[in-house]
């Protein structure tokens, strides 16, 4: 009998594993005791962190809550630790969350931004909970651009019913049409002239900021705006730009420049592609030249150099023309982003789409755009959340911003020399709005992957 | 040379009388060319399919036979002469292209099916788009060519879940319901590993079996012989040599087509 012949004549059972390899301490040597370097490693970070953290806590917990002011919050201090340093005084959170969060906005009317807000969670549910809401609420998401400028601004329905009649118009001109370039073209131009009637043109001189009605200007809009107090029901008290400011104004800013610059981004992306010279010339231009600048400059032109180009004695609403350059600047990085997602695609997704006889823009929107928008979300959130961040400069032109308004706080004597509190509070609201979005990113990603492979 | 024939050769009786070929014509050829910048890849093609014609056309690589039949459907743009499919021209008239194109329909190499929507709403995506029809009816539609290709039960999968025989199956049903009167088919079989090249043909020579208007451009012989009623040999950009398979391959008129078929037939 050769060496190599084993029978086997009993089974083997099942035994457990050894204890240091399972549980808790099965756990700890796999990730952070797997040999003597990486113990040392551990000791090491564990104490930076609880270094880090006892300053930190100490600083934050062991602080003063109740104080008018930044003396009375050292006085209490010194009587309750001895000393004034390492507590904060979140008197000042306590003193003007309220300022921090609406700015000026008269506090009779604190229901309107607060309803917008609740309002945007509701429109933005079908959209980013495609799943599990009713699609019934996406007339919510339709109205949503329209009703939420009015509960800003106030003012008189006629005027965002009189712009969304725009929009319906140019959609059944364009209908009518066929899709076609003409169609759109045509849609586009009836929309303008319906505005510009609606609105007024030119632009009256003698029109202020008074409400929704008298941001663009005056005309059909404008005087059913100044009549409607007493023939039109659904007038709402303005409340002027100038009072806009704190944490609405960022949201504000924020929303409406990732609002629009998502589509202005696709729409910049697929002219880029276009084999119409014309049409990639100028998309090409815009993008490059709005990358090429920095968005402080877009919004010095914004606040100052417009008034030079327009005709004169023009007012043009400040928070309007923030919004707009927000969004253009926003929507040249969405537009390479975007033609990064769309480089990912093969051809053959575009020929089996022609092959089925769809036409160029039905393509588009079933099949190139549901897979290169897939591709590209943490890029297109990484913009999003850059742009929300990014309205904090707007303090840099006069508007009263979180960041602008604690400047003004600390021009109060009660005030005075506060900084920490206020920056911590700030990042604080700022860190919860962008950790959202991207954990929002992170939910989408996941969903959409494990529906495909 | 018949004895040394494809290995994948599917063996079936079929059935010859409803393979008619009618004197309509389907498709119109006359003095096309075209070029890909300074490149001549299509010369002085002319070529008439009647209706109800399976038509395989072969070639060694780079011969312009793909991009003859991407001509069809316009994915590529021919610069001069004529296209005439189903009586309509094919010109820059987006209109007439997407007509065309929803009568016509393709198989590729890559099946090109969208990754992202399910089998089911592959197939009755174009129907519901460009056709206008109701959704159900266009399930129902789906439902039924899934069947004919044999794979009713993946209608909810996602094509990445498929293997790639079933892609290309599920390719051809997609193409079926748009119900077009000509299918094109590009190398279908080439990307296909061997076990699964049969179940793709076995489902062309059914679709042949019904009067389909075929352009095939394949390398399978053994389908050749057995379905088409022409076979056409493209070289260098034109059409060398055309005739009926059994003549064609037997006894080749043209040295290179002789040349060609004794590599592709020898080993």
């Amino acid at each position: 009998m050769s060496d190599a012949s084993f029978v086997r004549t009993e089974m083997l059972s099942e035994q457990d594993p050894p204890p240091t390899s399972v549980g808790v301490i099965g756990w700890l040597r796999a990730n952070l005791f797997s040999n003597w370097w990486n113990a040392i490693l551990t000791v090491l970070c564990l104490a930076v962190i609880w270094y880090v953290l006892s300053g930190l806590l100490g600083w934050t917990l062991r602080s003063v809550w109740n104080a008018g002011s930044l003396n009375e919050c050292r006085e209490i201090m010194i009587a309750t630790w001895g000393s004034t340093h390492g507590h904060a005084c979140w008197g000042v959170i306590g003193d003007r969350w309220l300022q921090l969060l609406f700015g000026f906005y008269p506090p009779e009317l604190y229901y309107r931004p607060i309803l917008a807000l609740l309002l945007l969670f509701v429109a933005l549910a079908p959209v980013l909970f495609a799943d599990k809401v009713s699609p019934r609420l996406l007339y919510v998401t339709a109205a949503y651009p329209f009703l939420m400028p009015w509960l800003m601004w106030g003012g008189s329905i006629w005027m965002p019913i009189g712009v969304a009649a725009g929009f319906v118009l140019a959609y059944l001109v364009g209908r009518k049409l066929d899709g076609s370039v003409p169609g759109l073209v045509l849609g586009i131009l009836s929309a303008i002239i319906w505005w510009m009637l609606w609105l007024g043109f030119p632009i009256q001189a003698e029109v202020f900021n008074t409400g929704l009605g008298e941001i663009l200007g005056a005309g059909l809009g404008k005087s059913l705006a100044t009549i409607s107090p007493d023939i039109a029901p659904f007038w709402l008290e303005t409340v002027i730009s100038r009072n806009f400011g704190g944490f609405m104004l960022s949201v504000l800013i924020g929303v409406v420049a990732i609002g629009c610059s998502l589509p202005l981004g696709i729409l910049l992306a697929l002219g880029r592609q276009s084999n119409m010279l014309i049409v990639k010339a100028i998309c090409v231009g815009f993008i490059e030249f709005i990358r090429g600048v920095p968005l402080i400059t877009l919004l010095f032109v914004a606040s100052t150099l417009l008034n030079i180009f327009l005709p004169p004695g023009t007012n043009f609403d400040i928070i309007l023309r923030v919004m707009i350059m927000v969004t253009l600047f926003a929507a040249a990085y969405m537009a390479e982003v975007i033609r990064g997602g769309l480089a990912g695609l093969p051809t053959g997704q575009y020929e089996g789409a022609d092959s089925l006889g769809l036409n160029y823009w039905q393509a588009q929107r079933l099949i190139i755009m549901p897979q290169a928008l897939k591709i590209s979300i943490p890029g297109i959130v990484s913009t999003f959340i850059g742009i929300f961040k990014d309205t904090t400069l707007v303090s840099i032109i006069a508007l009263l911003d979180p960041l602008g308004l604690s400047n003004s706080i600390r021009a109060d004597t009660d005030w005075n020399g506060i900084y920490w509190e206020l920056f911590a509070f700030i990042a604080l609201m700022f860190f919860i709005a962008c950790f959202g979005m991207s954990r929002y990113s992170m939910y989408l990603e996941r969903k959409l992957k494990t529906e495909n492979d | 040379m018949a004895e040394s024939m494809h290995d994948t050769m599917v063996e079936r009786e079929i059935d010859r009388r409803k393979m008619q070929v009618s004197e309509e014509v389907a498709i119109q050829i006359t003095d096309m060319n075209k070029w890909f910048g300074m490149f001549h890849v299509l010369r002085d093609i002319d070529l008439t399919v009647q209706k109800g014609e399976r038509i395989v056309i072969c070639g060694p690589s780079g011969s312009g036979k793909s991009t003859l039949i991407r001509c069809i459907n316009r994915l590529e743009e021919h610069q001069t002469g004529q296209i005439v499919v189903e009586g309509t021209e094919l010109t820059s008239d987006l209109k007439n292209i997407d007509k065309i194109r929803s009568e016509v329909g393709m198989c590729f190499q890559h099946f090109n099916l969208f990754p992202h929507l399910t089998i089911l709403e592959n197939c009755t995506l174009a129907p519901i788009w460009v056709r206008k029809i109701p959704k159900r009816e266009a399930e129902e539609t789906a439902m039924h060519f899934l069947e004919k290709v044999k794979i009713p039960e993946q209608a909810e999968k996602y094509p990445g879940q498929l293997s790639g025989g079933q892609q290309q199956r599920v390719a051809i049903a997609r193409s079926l319901c748009m119900r077009p009167r000509i299918m094109l088919f590009d190398e279908p079989t080439s990307a296909l590993d061997p076990e699964m090249i049969k179940e793709v043909l076995d489902t062309m020579i059914e679709l042949a079996e019904e009067g389909m208007t075929m352009l095939c451009v394949t390398h399978e012989m053994g389908f050749a012989r057995q379905v088409a009623n022409r076979v056409i040999f493209m070289d260098d950009g034109q059409i060398v040599e055309q005739n009926e398979p059994e003549e064609f391959f037997n006894n080749p008129k043209s040295e290179r087509t002789k040349l060609f078929l004794s590599q592709i037939l020898g080993h």
